[in-house]
Formats: C-alpha cells, structure tokens, sequence
C-alpha cells in the first residue's frame, strides 16, 4: 500500500491525537483532590483562623527563643547560619521595620527597642497566592494559607508579591543544615518556597500551632468569625494593629500595641 | 531552507564555534546550578530575582519592537521595509527564545516546569506571559519562515499570511504589557507599583529592540553582500529616536510624582539605584552611565546630522541599547527588592557562574540569530538581490 503526503499526514496526525487523549486519561484517572479528605472528628476547626499577638506578655529573650525553637525544630527549618540562603518561618523583628509606615522617632523607648514576632500574616486577600502560577499556594477554607511544595516549581513570584517579607526560597539543599529531624514532619527540597503554615498538621490532630503553645500566651490563637473566641475577645478589649493594613491584604495576625496598664 | 546554515565560510564557522563554546560554558554552569541550587547566584531571600529575570524582561522588549517594523511595512505599506522587516521577525524569535530560556534558568524545580500548564491558573500573570511568549514565539516563525519561503519561490506570500501578521501586531504589544503587569500589580513594592510600567516598557523596548536592529543589519551588511539599504537603516534611526524621548519622558514622569510627593516608598528605590540608600549604592555607578548613555544618545540621534552619519548613529544607537540593558536589564528588576518589605538593605551582584549562564542563553540566541539571518541572505544571493560570496 502506498500512501501520499496528504494521507500520511492524516494518519499520523490520528495517531498522535489518540495518544494525547489517553495519555491524559492516564494522568487524570488517579488524580484525588485534597478536598476529597474529610478532616478526622479530633482536629481543630474554624471558619477563620487568626492569631493576637501580645507582645507585652514577651519579657525576656528566652522567651521569643523558645517560640522560634518550637516551630523551626519541629518543622525541618534548616539553619544555614548565612542571611543570603536564609531560611525561617517565624522570627523578631523591631518596630521600625515591622511597621515601617508607622515610623515615629518619639515612639517610647520600649515599643522601638521590642522585638515584635513576624510570621505570615494568613491574609483574607494574599497576593502571593494571586500570583502563584500552578496553585501550589493556596487559602484553605478556614483562611490559612497553605501551600504544596511538590507543586511549586520555584519561580519565587510569591516572595516579590509578599509585602510582608514571610517567604523563604530554599537556595541549596536544605537537609545538611536541619539539626535534628523531626522524622513526622516533611524536609523540602532544594528550589522550592516555604513559610509558616499556621501549623495545619497540628490542628489537624487537635493541637493548637507551635508557637502558641509555646508562647506563655503571647500568642493567642483562636477563630475570628466567633465573636466569643478567644481572639476575638482580645481584639475588642485592646487596641490592635496590623502590618501593612494600606495594601488591602487584610492580615488575620494581629498585634497588640500598649504597656502594661492596658493588658 | 535550513541546510543554507550549514554552508558558509570561514569566519561563519569562526562565529558558530566561539557561540557553541560559550553555550558550552553556560550549560556545564547549568548543571552546577541545577546540582548546588540557585544559591550559586547572588539571588537572596531579599532580592529573590536577578540577573536572569531582569535579562528576561528586558528582552520581552526587544522581542516585541519587531512590531516596529511590521507596522510601517504591512499597515502603511511602507515599501522600503521589505527587505528587514523579517530581520525584525527573526530578532524577535531569538530574543523569546532567550525569554523563556531565562525563566526556565530561572526556575528553582525546572523539572516542573510543565506544572503552570497542567494546573492552569489564569489570576496568575506569570501563566498569561508564558502563553504570549509561546504564541508570540511561534507567530513570528510562521510568518518569518513562510514570506522568506515565498519570497525564494518568487511568489507571493501565502493569503492566510495576512491575518497572522495582523494578529503578531496587537500580540507584541500584548507581550511587553503582560511581562510589566507581573510587577506593575504588586502590592508593597512601590518601585513597580506604578500605572506607567507598561507604556515605559514598551517605549524602552521600541528604542531598544530597533537600536539592536540597526547594529545587527549594518553587521549583516560589513560581512555578507546583503545591502538592507541607507533609507530603511535612516528611518529605524528615526524609531529608536522617537522612541527613546517618549522612554527618557516616562522616566522623568516617574521622578516628579516620587520627589514632589516626598512619599517615602515611592523615593527610596530611586534613592538606591542613583544616589544610595542608608550607605548602599552599589548599582550607583552602573546607573549613573546608563543616564549618561542615554543623554549622549540622545544628543547623538536628535541632531539631524549625527543621525545621518551612519558611523554617530551607529554609536547613538549602541549608546541607546546599552544605557537601556542597563536600566532594564539591571536596575529596574534589583531596585524594586531594594529596600526590602522591611526597609532594610540587601544588595545584590550576579556571581560567576550566573554570569557565564547569563552569557550562554545570550550566546543561543544568537546562534539562533546568526542561522537565521544567514539563511535570509543566502536566500537572497540566490535570488540574485545580492552579490554572492563564499
């Protein structure tokens, strides 16, 4: 049999399309969405997560230590001990460039020399998942903003969208620099974006996050869409403030300002 | 029409060996990159994107200026286009096939990279910007590779030509107007937050891509017999011209609204990039030769007797291109992360082997370049329009 260029073309081209629709039958018959999961009876839930951060309640240096330790050690973070491939999920910074808008050079002394603790701020509106190209970060129902490190593919326009400076890129391999490893929690790999996760894997099993539990209540951590939450009722007895409210981001971590009187 | 590359003479071969070898560098500086992470670079958790998104961006630019001559040729019948306007199309291939190669490096898990089309997400404008680079990519080989084909047919380009090319008009605005919207919508970096990116994208790019244009024709003329023609090369003088004063406009527009306003955000990149910011100035003295480039370029191309010196246009033209790489292809991608979202300083400058990868994505394009422009000229000799020489 001998076939023209016409029908050769034909041919070839059936051919090629058959292989294309069931190559992405194959691809798509197993796919499960993570919705799919049904939480188990035991795991903490909320209509929208949300953290008070009460900075008063934090004394000594020992005592934003120990909330970083918590949440770093427990969640793989590596240490590289060098600012260029830094690593971190919740760290201290001062008021000035916690709140750069707010700059005030008669700010009393004790608010201006505070370390306040920075971690993302879970925002209603998150830019970083705006921009995201493959999903790979995302908002769950509950407001936390999540993502999938096997889906990032590392293009790091999370971390230019963030006004908050919360990502972290891993530039090298991270594992040599995990000092102990927490065998129950997952270790990225090299080329992907990571941050703070309001702990998921730890409200799933009931358990408040890390830093919280850690923090002597500097942290409170509750739902914001209950008006008898813990949070809430923090919210409507003090004085707040949030970072970067001009961006429209709408950051669920809150951040109460005031001495002592006002606790 | 591809086997007429693989003729030529000598200092052809010379060319193709010295790209290779570079390409070479750059791909064995890959894999160490692809090994050891993109910590290898000088890219930080401050200023997560360098050398090879702002080479990306500012070459989104040269490749959309193809339009430049496109528009002239086929919507105003400017007839003295036709021998470069696919020259224009053959620089705009090179210049995305370096586009997307500069991402690609870019990519932190390029293994993945297939992910932004396997979990499409259009509220993102990176996915928006992979799909006009690819159809721009692929509308520019269609056209460039069928006119040439009818041209060596000595018949007339095909009927469903026409739509194509009126279709490659609107895409290459479309191209530079999507890669400024992946900065121009980020809340918080004030230096990109502006409504003007894209019109000062695309003035810069039709300043620059034709600029670019002008050196590599008149290249083409000293080492092969094709002749683009005085009067092509005079009017691609007047574009770059135009074009540059509305970019140098723009930019000025940008510092009246940061200075007079005194917000802080809107200074401080500006501050960083021209002046230095809380005692870092690194990019100080690049930038400082990019205004002064651009001030003698202009001197160079408005003075109508430098313009018409083809050797002072030559050099207006260069200092055109190199003043804009180095707006674009540096300050304007590292000012933005400098300060950073905590008003803080972290500098940035491109390490070795970024640098040699940065050279060898340069040196494809133009491998891909140089084969295609030479086959247009052995086409052409062919034809008989040139003089033939081996």
């Amino acid at each position: 049999m001998s076939l023209n260029r016409r029908e050769f073309l034909k041919i070839t081209g059936l051919i090629g399309l058959g292989i294309g629709v069931s190559g992405v039958n194959l691809l798509l018959r197993g796919r499960v969405d993570a919705s799919e999961f049904l939480s188990s009876p035991e795991s903490l839930v909320a209509e929208r997560w949300a953290m008070v951060v009460d900075v008063n309640k934090f004394k000594t240096e020992e005592d934003y230590r120990r909330i970083i330790d918590a949440c770093h050690s427990i969640h793989n973070v590596p240490d590289f001990g060098n600012k260029k491939d830094e690593v971190k999920w919740i760290w201290t910074d001062e008021f000035e460039h916690a709140f750069p808008e707010q700059q005030n050079r008669y700010l009393p002394e004790w608010v201006r020399e505070k370390p306040f603790p920075l971690l993302c701020n879970h925002c209603d509106n998150p830019p970083c998942v705006r921009v995201c190209p493959t999903k790979a970060t995302f908002k769950r129902k509950d407001g936390i903003v999540a993502q999938d490190p096997h889906r990032c593919i590392g293009c790091r326009f999370c971390m230019a969208a963030c006004p908050y400076g919360s990502r972290s890129f891993n530039w090298r391999d991270p594992g040599p620099f995990i000092k102990e490893r927490n065998p129950d929690f997952p270790t990225r790999s090299i080329g992907v974006v990571e941050k703070c996760t309001f702990c998921v894997e730890r409200l799933a099993k009931g358990l408040e996050p890390a830093c919280v539990e850690k923090s002597n209540g500097g942290l409170v951590f509750g739902d914001l869409a209950d008006p008898n939450s813990n949070v809430r009722r923090l919210l409507s007895t003090h004085y707040t403030i949030r970072r970067k409210p001009e961006l429209g981001t709408q950051p669920s971590v809150f951040y109460i300002i005031g001495g002592e009187e006002n606790a | 029409m591809l086997d007429k590359a693989l003729i030529g003479s000598r200092r052809y071969w010379i060319w193709i060996i010295i790209l290779l070898a570079l390409i070479g560098i750059g791909f064995i500086n890959y894999l160490r990159q692809f090994n050891y992470g993109l910590g290898i670079t000088g890219m930080s958790r401050d200023v997560s994107w360098g050398f090879y998104i702002s080479q990306f961006t500012f070459l989104v630019g040269v490749a959309a200026s193809a339009v430049m001559l496109v528009i002239p040729y086929y919507l105003h019948n400017y007839k003295k286009f036709s021998k470069i306007v696919i020259l224009g199309e053959f620089l705009a291939v090179a210049a995305v096939t370096m586009c997307l190669l500069f991402i690609f490096v870019d990519m932190g898990q390029p293994m993945r990279i297939l992910n932004v089309i396997l979990h499409p997400t259009p509220n993102s404008i990176l996915f928006w910007d992979a799909l006009v680079l690819n159809g721009y990519l692929f509308l520019n080989i269609v056209i460039g590779w069928a006119t040439l084909h009818a041209e060596r047919k000595g018949i007339p380009p095909a009927s469903w030509l026409k739509p194509l090319i009126y279709i490659s008009i609107p895409w290459a605005i479309s191209i530079h107007t999507v890669t400024a919207f992946l900065y121009a919508g980020l809340p918080g970096r004030h230096f990109w937050l502006t409504a003007i990116m894209a019109a000062r994208f695309l003035a810069s790019a039709f300043a620059s891509g034709p600029a670019l244009l002008l050196i590599v024709a008149l290249l083409v003329r000293k080492y092969t017999k094709f002749d683009p023609g005085r009067e092509p090369i005079q009017t691609v003088g007047k574009i770059v011209t135009y074009a540059m004063i509305v970019n140098v406009f723009f930019f000025l527009l940008e510092l009246f609204t940061a200075f007079y306003s005194k917000v802080p955000g809107h200074m401080h990149s500006f501050e960083y990039l021209f002046a230095g910011y809380e005692g870092y100035g690194k990019l100080v003295p690049l930038m400082w030769i990019s205004i002064i480039l651009a001030i003698i370029s202009l001197i160079l191309l408005i003075n109508p007797n430098t313009r018409r010196n083809e050797t002072t246009l030559v050099l207006g033209a260069l200092a055109v291109f190199f003043s804009l790489w180095i707006d674009k292809g540096f300050g304007l991608v590292i000012g933005g992360f400098i300060p950073n979202p905590f008003e803080t300083v972290t500098e940035y400058w491109p390490t070795l082997p970024e640098t040699l990868i940065t050279i060898g994505v340069w040196a494809i394009g133009f491998l891909i370049l140089t084969v295609l422009y030479k086959v247009v000229v052995s086409v052409r000799e062919e034809l008989g329009d040139v003089e033939v020489e081996h």
